[in-house]
């Protein structure tokens, strides 16, 4: 075969990067999305406004398409570990497969057992238990969120654990410490109100596209409302949690906070924040910047004093500390621009959705006419709705690729977890095919969500809610017949 | 071996049963979007059959897969990288199926209709016979080293007898998908599939006893277990014979859950058969044991508590999901 310069660790890292990145595309919007129509769907049942069940009916549709491209993708996930992490899953599968298996017992059965029930009972249930079947699902989802970034936690910062010193592996001592690692606590709601807000946006900016259009203008200008409320209440949330998370990495994980602001050199008691700057990865320092005095450590301590400790010194610590059991020839600079960047593009856009919550509910009170006046602001929004795929995205790589060189921190090396019997031709034809059938599934989930969008609410039925839109209808109330 | 780890063992064992059960038959039903369906409007009721049920089913099989991530984890790590390809190939069926159904519900064109029910009906018949290949070729020993690492080439696992196997669980699938639909439509569509079974009845008997001698020939299941693998391939003929009783006396639930244990049968055979080992080398002294294959006594431990309390609930909410769609669906009218 051509030497093309490939290994099973680059094509499986790559392999893992790929998946995780395409299938936290929908999960985050499937968890969001259930969120907000289960918001939508109470309201309706509270107040009896057709216009609300309208509402979670639309937006339900294109939760379906995500959550549908969501379940198919995670199967990977849950193989990809022992098809290409077999040495990783024997070292960790006395602590990383309990999470997994809970996921798939408490949350999995949860949300794909209601699903089924909330898409095809709306005319067979009174309204407070078909809402009830989509808090369900919302719950059931979170919960699996709950359950994987345990297992994540564990992996970015090990707690209750002892290695058996037998056979080399991790071994659980304790659950609970597990379960109360200040990691999951602070990337779990992290997480969640990312979700919340990404369905929030993508909702909001869909509507701002056919606000533009002056096409259904209640309709889409009570989603609006809703999306933003939740959009604000959670983007606040999201900043003020990734604010706890990322201060706790200072003490954990201190490599990957000060790759995230870009700190070779120790930083001085001023507490400079490079805004921008560039970097010269092989010589280990930043090339040029443009600083800002004391934000640094009013992001780090929350007052104007102290400092970081850089890269640099960092990896002379971790040197001393790891050279004994790894050897001295392991790199434990993590990719400084991507975190850098990442960071600044995952808090930016956070500050943004915020500010553009607040300005779009001004604009969009019940008796002003302004949101129709304000396009260039629909313009905004409707283009913001591409963004916190980015943002999910900057988000995952911040954590992923900051922990490198590790697969779970300080006791396995990513380089040592791989599967030493999978050979490049498969792995190859593997990542080949997911990334085509990634493209597919992607192209057709963003042209059905347009359709949907431009067939607009009203082509929508209850009876043949889900059914798709055939000529002949058989799961019409008529459909059922008692044998 | 301790008792946990003989529990865990028989849970894995249970799971995938209730895998091949449940999913049997929607792969069944995937499979017969093309052929057995004969209009769009048929295709909508044998695909809104199982539209309620075939995630919730899926969900068995990624349950099975995390328990035995958890309980078994270099059972897990052999057997997931050790059959690479063909468990890369199964996942490639599961996202074309899987995907199908939303899909196909909201295409505008006949040809991309007519592509997500090739998604399906392909998906569905290569994951079926993956998964029978699969299991087939684990029992009849693969190349195993000593640090546990599977290395087994093309033909180590696609041969006669994995074929056969692979056949036979898409067949028995098959007959379980069309036993199903006897049991969930009513009209045209319910005498067609009764009408089907009886023509494939006949060949699943043949599938099964080319499979039995093979059994024979390619595992040492005769050899080390010669009285329970006996029972349970005689059982495995009863549940068939049963199950084909039920299509030319018409009985649906008779053969309904006469096609549903038979392939638990396979299940429970191979799991009989497997034990006290969970993979088998071909060098013996290479095969990975329930004993050192496991997880710590403490995860164990845990995990059956967990498993214990959870389950239950799962259980009657799930059967509940069965029970609110219940009701049969009407064959559409013709030239509707």
């Amino acid at each position: 075969m051509l030497n093309l310069g490939l290994d099973i660790l680059g094509l499986a890292r790559f392999q893992f990067g790929m998946t995780t990145v395409f299938h936290f595309f929908f999960v985050p919007f499937s968890i969001g999305l259930a969120f907000v129509v289960a918001v939508m769907e109470t309201m309706y049942a509270i107040k009896g406004d057709e216009d609300y069940k309208k509402m979670a009916q639309f937006w339900g549709k294109m939760f379906l398409y995500s959550f549908a491209v969501g379940v198919v993708t995670g199967i990977i996930q849950e193989f990809q570990f022992g098809m290409n992490w077999s040495e990783y899953s024997r070292f960790m599968g006395d602590i990383f497969g309990a999470p997994l298996a809970i996921e798939a017992l408490a949350a999995f059965f949860m949300e794909s057992t209601f699903i089924g029930m909330w898409m095809f009972t709306w005319d067979r249930f009174n309204k407070w238990v078909h809402t009830l079947f989509i808090w369900l699902v919302m719950f059931g989802s979170s919960l699996s969120a709950l359950w994987i970034l345990a297992a994540n936690s564990f992996m970015q910062n090990p707690l209750g654990y002892i290695i058996n010193q037998q056979t080399g592996h991790v071994q659980m001592v304790s659950f609970g410490a597990v379960l109360s690692n200040p990691q999951l606590w602070s990337e779990f709601p992290h997480v969640i109100f990312g979700a919340f807000v990404t369905a929030s946006f993508v909702i909001a900016g869909c509507a701002a596209w056919r606000l533009l259009k002056k096409d259904h203008v209640t309709f889409y200008r009570k989603s609006l409302n809703v999306a933003l409320v939740i959009g604000l209440i959670f983007s606040l949330g999201s900043i003020a949690s990734g604010d706890i998370q990322s201060r706790y990495l200072i003490n954990n994980q201190p490599m990957k906070f000060a790759a995230m602001e870009g700190l070779y050199k120790d930083s001085t008691n001023k507490g400079e924040w490079s805004m921008v700057a560039g970097f010269d990865n092989k010589q280990h320092k930043t090339t040029w910047s443009v600083d800002v005095p004391y934000v640094l450590n009013l992001l780090s301590y929350h007052k104007t004093t102290g400092t970081i400790k850089g890269m640099n010194t960092i990896n002379k610590e971790l040197h001393a500390k790891y050279d004994k059991k790894y050897g001295n020839d392991i790199n434990y600079y993590v990719p400084t621009k991507t975190l850098f960047w990442s960071f600044r593009i995952m808090s930016g856009a956070g500050a943004l959705f915020a500010l553009l919550a607040i300005v779009g509910l001004f604009f969009n009170r019940k008796k002003s006419q302004l949101i129709m006046n304000q396009r260039w602001f629909l313009y905004i929004m409707g283009l913001c709705l591409w963004l916190p795929f980015v943002v999910n995205t900057a988000g995952w790589f911040i954590t992923e690729f900051g922990r490198y060189p590790w697969v779970v921190y300080g006791l396995l090396t990513i380089a040592d977890a791989v599967s030493p019997n999978v050979s490049v031709a498969s792995l190859l034809t593997s990542n080949i095919v997911y990334f085509l059938m990634f493209a597919g599934m992607g192209l057709v989930m963003i042209v059905l969500c347009h359709r949907t969008l431009k067939a607009g609410p009203d082509t929508e039925n209850t009876d043949g809610y889900a059914a798709g839109d055939t000529d002949l209808d058989p799961y019409s109330k008529g459909a059922f017949n008692h044998d | 071996m301790t008792s946990y780890q003989l529990i865990w063992f028989i849970l894995i064992g249970v799971l995938f049963s209730g895998f091949f059960f449940l999913e049997g038959f929607d792969f069944g039903v995937g499979m017969l979007v093309k052929s057995f369906a004969k209009t769009e409007a048929e295709r909508d009721v044998v695909i809104r059959s199982i539209g309620p049920h075939w995630d919730g089913n899926e969900v068995w099989l990624i349950t099975a897969g995390g328990a035995m991530f958890a309980s078994f984890p270099m059972w897990y790590a052999t057997l997931f990288s050790g059959f690479y390809l063909v468990l890369f190939l199964i996942l490639a069926a599961l996202i074309f199926r899987g995907v199908s159904f939303e899909f196909r519900a909201n295409m505008q064109t006949a040809t991309w209709r007519n592509f997500w029910e090739w998604a399906s009906t392909i998906g569905s018949f290569c994951a079926a016979f993956l998964f029978g290949m699969l299991f087939t070729a684990m029992i009849a020993g693969m190349p195993i080293d000593k640090n546990g690492d599977m290395t087994a080439h093309f033909f180590d696992y696609v041969n006669l007898f994995s074929i056969v196997g692979g056949v036979a669980v898409t067949v028995l699938s098959l007959v379980h998908g069309l036993n199903f639909i006897r049991l969930k439509t009513s009209g045209e569509l319910r005498e067609r599939a009764l009408a089907w079974n009886k023509i494939l009845y006949p060949v699943l008997f043949a599938g099964e006893v080319l499979f039995a001698i093979l059994l024979y020939f390619s595992t040492d299941f005769f050899a080390k277990k010669p009285l329970t693998t006996t029972a349970i391939v005689v059982a495995l003929v009863i549940f068939t014979c049963l199950a084909y009783w039920g299509v030319l006396g018409n009985h649906e639930w008779l053969s309904f859950i006469g096609s549903g244990l038979s392939l638990v049968s396979v299940v429970v055979l191979i799991f009989n058969g497997l034990f006290p080992r969970v993979m088998v080398a071909n060098n013996p002294a290479y095969s990975l044991l329930i004993k050192n294959s496991s997880s710590s006594p403490y995860t164990l431990h845990l995990m059956t508590i967990l498993a214990f309390s959870i389950l239950p609930i799962v259980l009657v909410y799930f059967i509940w999901s069965y029970w609110v769609f219940y009701k049969r669906l009407a064959s559409p009218k013709q030239n509707a």
